[in-house]
């Protein structure tokens, strides 16, 4: 690992300021959450900032919003939140998303704003001897013809397929959270879905995000029907590993119609993956076995795949319909939620 | 009458030991500690090293310092094969605490290492030179060492050393280089192939047929403690001076499981004497097979003489993944011809296995078909596929564990096509005598632990027709295995007995990776000599120490028990001439005489009796000391000698994600004597959960187009987490083997083995999908 300067920020106008006075033309400044990621990427030299900047001590609260909503200091780590009987009784899909996610002890250290900006796990961006994209645009990809189990079906480009990895973002993108950002040139909002790019030719871009802007908070809006959310993420071993596939979902019905519905998906997408165009083929339809097949076949239509992942279609499409089904069979013996 | 007299009496306990005889002949008598009864054996007596361990009393080797000790740091090729062109160090030779760059153009000069199974004195995993030449033989080999003050340092530096390569043409393709595939000289010493009858034309000829093929996967080594060493040339006297290199020792803080076998082999590569090298190893985190000899350590060596410092290198997990081997891929035929009532006419298992040019270890699945089941007529063979990568080792059984995988998967397919259980299908092939080599078992009880595992897991309610038992989206079925793994007791064991007034000490070079070992050895001296386990110290892990003892093949407990057994014998007949006239022992001879509450006693009369203290006092003896060599292993050529079992597993498959949860193991085990039932059953528990991450998940992500592994980290690579992990259920049947040291069957290995079949049976019995490629993953069964 290369040497580093290293500051702390106490508030998010310092973070800022410090990214600036240190990146000059070139950002060559990070900030610092819980690291379960960035070090690693430095200890590969995939990542090699002159400085980091410690965000850690930034804030942790979960705050009530006006609106009936929670906003989440983006420095509240991964346990805090899953942990937070608000968001286990009105958002219960967050808090199953992450317990899903790596360990005890990385929830422990890793932080949400710092889990959004995690980057893809492929091998080979994670090794300097092979040709990645998302490292050197150009370069070439080496997924391609190599390992890609992993690897998306949705979103993906010719020069880039590899997966986004979290499973806090997925449940994030179905509750429509929205990203509160402090950069040099003041505070921003965007939704969560708009956060991450799709890679397109330039698959080392991943974010909207401008230089030295700072994730400070995420907002969950007032979202009745979350409460009665689920998450399945399925995987290669019980714990500890990166989904396959995974499913947010909840639906609201109207006696037998699908009122309304939220779906995302995780471990196919390159970027957290709304699932719109199920969604739409969902809302104000019968609550019926064919309108989800009809709905999911939508979504999946999209694919892309390759020898090795081309099981994630019919894996993903189960697992959608099963979760749906739930969701109804919840609706229904629970009554409007 | 006496408090002795009220024991002997008392039931038939057995208490006093007599020496153990001619164990391994034919007519030979067993140890007595193989006796049913014997006080202390068997008992689930608590790791003597536990304490220290679990509270960080216990050093390992990368936890050593010597004053004035640099960090060593690698750089690993990125080519496959061919040559080094450049290779620029001037910018790390600069870099903060850098204090020298070794690489082929500086290294000193090394003689070739003798490699395992090609050299006697082989513990190294390839003969390739090390940092001699320019060459490059494998994607991951150390081109670049980096010493510097700290290790951050030396790895910051590593990262800003340019290598420039002329790659040349590699074989990194499996599927391309078995179409080159040879016969190789010998698989473990053993023939390469091995024919009895006319197996094919019997299979031609056969009622009933199943020939599939079975792939496994390459897997890596992943002990806890990644490899690591601490070093230094140390003149006798302790200084470390650069002008007086020439009467150095080289002292060293390994992670080993052959510290004696090592020695060996530095000196060789050093061309100085082996009594210059010093290599101690007191505790190891795991070893697996991955403990012996590889670059790292002569890398070290070297570069701590380049510099004239002493060296620390601890490889990262990925350093472990491009220097140390693992276990190879397989391709496997399996073939079995049967009559109608299940009898087998013809058993074929053939197949390819990648290695390499430099080392000879054919990954040697046929092993566990050579003595499981009859068959009329039999082909057994092993073909190499020469190809440019890290040499493959042993790891945990090599061969049992994946060659049952195999041949343990197409019996319970013959059995589905007969209609039968295939428990029953196993009993009627049961061997009068070893199948291969006609000679006698000296110790099978297989149906017995098959049966007495069955009736615990409840087999008899195991779904007969794929798919027909489920809870919820849960598809349950059940499937068994035979495991079984040779005895062996390899030569060079030697042991050194020292008794004083206090109570006794037994020294071996053998080694202690979490199995049990120090704690089971310290059980048995205690019996041996009739003492109690506090007064016995057992000592390991040094290269001084006597005899040499590898921690591999489950070969350790019998080894240090021959070399027990022979020690104590001549520890005894040296007791007996230091007896006075006075003496109430005077005139025994070692034959009449047991070892019993610290002392010697007549095996006849127990009035004829006195302490060892005693002893000692009247000879004016503070202690007596004895060091012999263990007996030939002659049991090895008059019996064929295994462990067996049965290995039960339930498992449930969704029938929607198509997840694979094991939800119950059972592994039921014929391992001869049982030693400590709380360290066997972790050895025979840790197997099995070894095993469960053969059969779902474990996988070296070898890329074929450039030979470089890609997943060298324990985040992509998986193994089996706690919740991946059913509780698991061991038995065993205790019957001690009259031919081996206490009874006794190495049981560090057998648990792996069958655990891969019968996870993928349990599987089929499930939901009706066989699996033939390792790892049974979820998108084989979409």
């Amino acid at each position: 690992m290369k040497a580093f300067d290293y500051h702390q920020a106490v508030d998010s106008e310092q973070a800022v300021a410090q990214a600036v006075r240190v990146s000059g033309a070139e950002d060559m400044a990070k900030y610092l959450g819980g690291g379960t990621n960035l070090v690693d990427l430095m200890r590969e030299t995939v990542e090699r900032p002159d400085a980091l900047i410690d965000v850690t001590a930034l804030s942790h609260a979960i705050d009530e919003t006006p609106e009936g909503g929670l906003l989440i200091g983006a420095a509240t780590t991964n346990a805090e939140l899953a942990g937070d009987i608000r968001v286990r009784t009105r958002y219960p899909m967050l808090s199953r998303a992450i317990l899903t996610g790596a360990s005890a002890q990385i929830r422990n250290m890793a932080t949400v704003g710092g889990n959004l900006l995690q980057r893809t796990r492929c091998a080979y961006f994670y090794d300097m001897a092979t040709h990645c994209n998302k490292r050197e645009p150009g370069a070439g990809c080496d997924a391609h013809e190599g390992f890609h189990r992993y690897h998306a079906i949705l979103g993906t480009s010719s020069s880039c397929m590899a997966t986004h990895p979290s499973d806090m973002a997925v449940a994030l993108a179905a509750l429509e959270a929205r990203i509160h950002l402090r950069g040099p040139d003041g505070d921003r909002q965007l939704p969560l879905t708009e956060l991450h790019r799709e890679p397109g030719e330039r698959p080392d871009i991943e974010t909207e995000l401008r230089p030295q802007e700072l994730i400070v908070a995420i907002e969950l809006p007032r979202l009745p029907m979350a409460a009665r959310s689920g998450y399945r993420k399925v995987r290669d071993r019980a714990s500890y590993a990166f989904a396959l596939v995974s499913v947010a979902s909840m639906v609201a019905l109207d006696g037998g119609t699908i009122q309304d519905v939220r779906l995302a998906l995780g471990g196919v997408g390159t970027k957290p993956w709304r699932a719109y165009r199920a969604e739409e083929a969902l809302r104000g339809q019968p609550a019926t076995e064919a309108t989800l097949v009809t709905a999911v076949d939508a979504e999946l239509a999209a694919a892309k795949t390759l020898p090795d992942n081309a099981f994630k279609v019919e894996l993903a499409r189960r697992t959608m319909i099963a979760e749906l089904s739930r969701r109804i069979a919840d609706a229904r013996s629970g009554g409007d939620a | 009458m006496s408090a002795l007299d009220k024991r002997r009496s008392g039931d038939n306990q057995p208490s006093g030991v007599a020496l153990a005889g001619d164990y391994w002949r034919p007519d030979g008598r067993p140890d007595p500690l193989s006796e049913k009864g014997r006080i202390g054996i068997g008992a689930p007596l608590s790791r003597v090293d536990g304490v220290e361990k679990v509270t960080g009393g216990a050093r390992f080797a990368g936890e050593f310092t010597f004053e004035g000790m640099v960090y060593a740091a690698l750089v690993y090729s990125t080519i496959a094969n061919g040559r080094i062109l450049t290779i620029d160090r001037q910018e790390a030779e600069s870099m903060n605490g850098v204090v020298r760059v070794m690489t082929h153009e500086n290294a000193p000069r090394l003689n070739l290492p003798p490699v395992f199974l090609m050299s006697p004195n082989g513990a190294a995993g390839d003969d390739h030179p090390i940092m001699q030449n320019d060459r490059v033989h494998w994607n991951g080999q150390p081109v670049a060492l980096v010493l510097a003050e700290t290790q951050e340092q030396a790895d910051a530096a590593a990262e800003r050393i340019h290598v420039d390569y002329q790659a040349e043409p590699a074989m990194t393709d499996f599927e391309l280089a078995k179409t080159q595939a040879r016969q190789p000289d010998n698989v473990l010493g053993g023939p390469a192939e091995i024919t009895i009858g006319d197996a094919d034309k019997a299979f031609e000829m056969a009622a009933h047929r199943v020939d599939a093929i079975y792939r496994t996967p390459r897997h890596n080594h992943n002990a806890i403690e990644p490899h690591a060493l601490t070093l230094a040339w140390v003149k006798e006297d302790g200084s470390e001076k650069e002008s007086e290199r020439d009467g150095e020792t080289l002292r060293i803080h390994d992670a080993s499981q052959c510290v004696d076998l090592a020695v060996a082999s530095l000196a060789e590569v050093f061309g100085i004497d082996a009594a210059r090298i010093h290599i101690t190893s007191p505790f190891v985190g795991g070893g697996f097979g991955g403990k012996t000899l590889w670059q790292h350590q002569i890398l070290a060596a070297a570069a701590a003489k380049l510099v004239g410092r002493p060296v620390r290198l601890a490889l990262s997990r990925k350093g472990v993944y491009r220097v140390v081997g693992g276990r190879t891929c397989t391709e496997q035929r399996v073939a079995l011809g049967a009559d109608a009532d299940g009898r087998l006419k013809a058993l074929i298992h053939s197949g390819v296995v990648a290695m390499t040019r430099h080392n000879n270890l054919p990954e040697p699945f046929f092993q566990a078909t050579k003595c499981l089941y009859a068959a009329d007529h039999i082909r057994l063979s092993i073909d190499v596929a020469d190809m440019h990568m890290l040499a493959n080792t042993f790891m945990r059984a090599p061969g049992e564990s994946v060659g049952t995988f195999a041949l343990e998967s197409a019996l319970d397919e013959l059995a589905e096509q007969l209609g039968m259980d295939p428990l029953e299908l196993r009993a009627r092939n049961e061997p009068e005598q070893d199948p291969t080599n006609g000679l006698a078992f000296s110790s099978r009880h297989l149906l017995e632990a098959a049966r007495a595992g069955a009736e615990r897991f409840g087999w008899a309610k195991r779904p007969i027709q794929p798919g027909s038992q489920r809870e919820d989206e849960w598809q349950i079925g059940m499937g068994c295995a035979t495991a079984t793994y040779p005895y062996m007791r390899m030569p060079g064991a030697a042991a050194r007995i020292t008794l004083t007034g206090e109570g006794a000490t037994v020294d071996i070079a053998a080694h202690e990776m979490g199995m049990g070992t120090a704690t089971v050895q310290t059980q048995i001296a205690a019996a041996r000599l009739g003492l109690p386990v506090e007064r016995i110290q057992f000592r390991y892990g040094d290269s001084k120490l006597a005899g040499r003892v590898l921690a591999g093949g489950s070969q350790q407990t019998a080894a240090i028990g021959g070399a027990v057994i022979a020690a104590h014998r001549a520890l005894v007949i040296e007791l007996l001439a230091l007896l006075g006239e006075n003496s109430p022992l005077a005139g025994l001879t070692p034959d009449d005489v047991e070892c019993r509450d610290g002392g010697l006693c007549s095996s006849v009369d127990a009035s004829r009796f006195e302490t060892y203290e005693q002893i000692l006092a009247r000879a004016g003896r503070r202690e007596l000391s004895v060091e012999t060599d263990a007996a030939d292993s002659a049991e090895l050529a008059n019996w064929s000698m295994h462990s067996f079992g049965t290995i039960f597993c339930e498992v449930g498959v969704s029938d929607v994600t198509a997840e694979i949860r094991v939800r119950r193991l059972l592994g039921s085990f014929d391992c001869g004597r049982i030693l400590n039932a709380k360290t066997a059953a972790s050895q025979f528990r840790g197997g099995m959960i070894m095993g469960l991450g053969l059969a779902l998940m474990e996988e070296t992500l070898f890329d074929p187009r450039s030979g470089r592994v890609m997943n060298p980290s324990l985040a992509d690579y998986h193994v089996p987490v706690q919740m991946d992990v059913p509780e698991i259920d061991v038995m065993w049947t205790d019957i001690p083997d009259p031919h081996t040291p206490m009874g006794a069957h190495g049981i560090g290995e057998i648990g792996i083995t069958g655990v891969g079949a019968a996870v993928a049976n349990a599987v089929y019995n499930a939901c009706g999908k066989r699996v033939r490629e390792l790892p049974v993953t979820l998108d084989k069964l979409l």
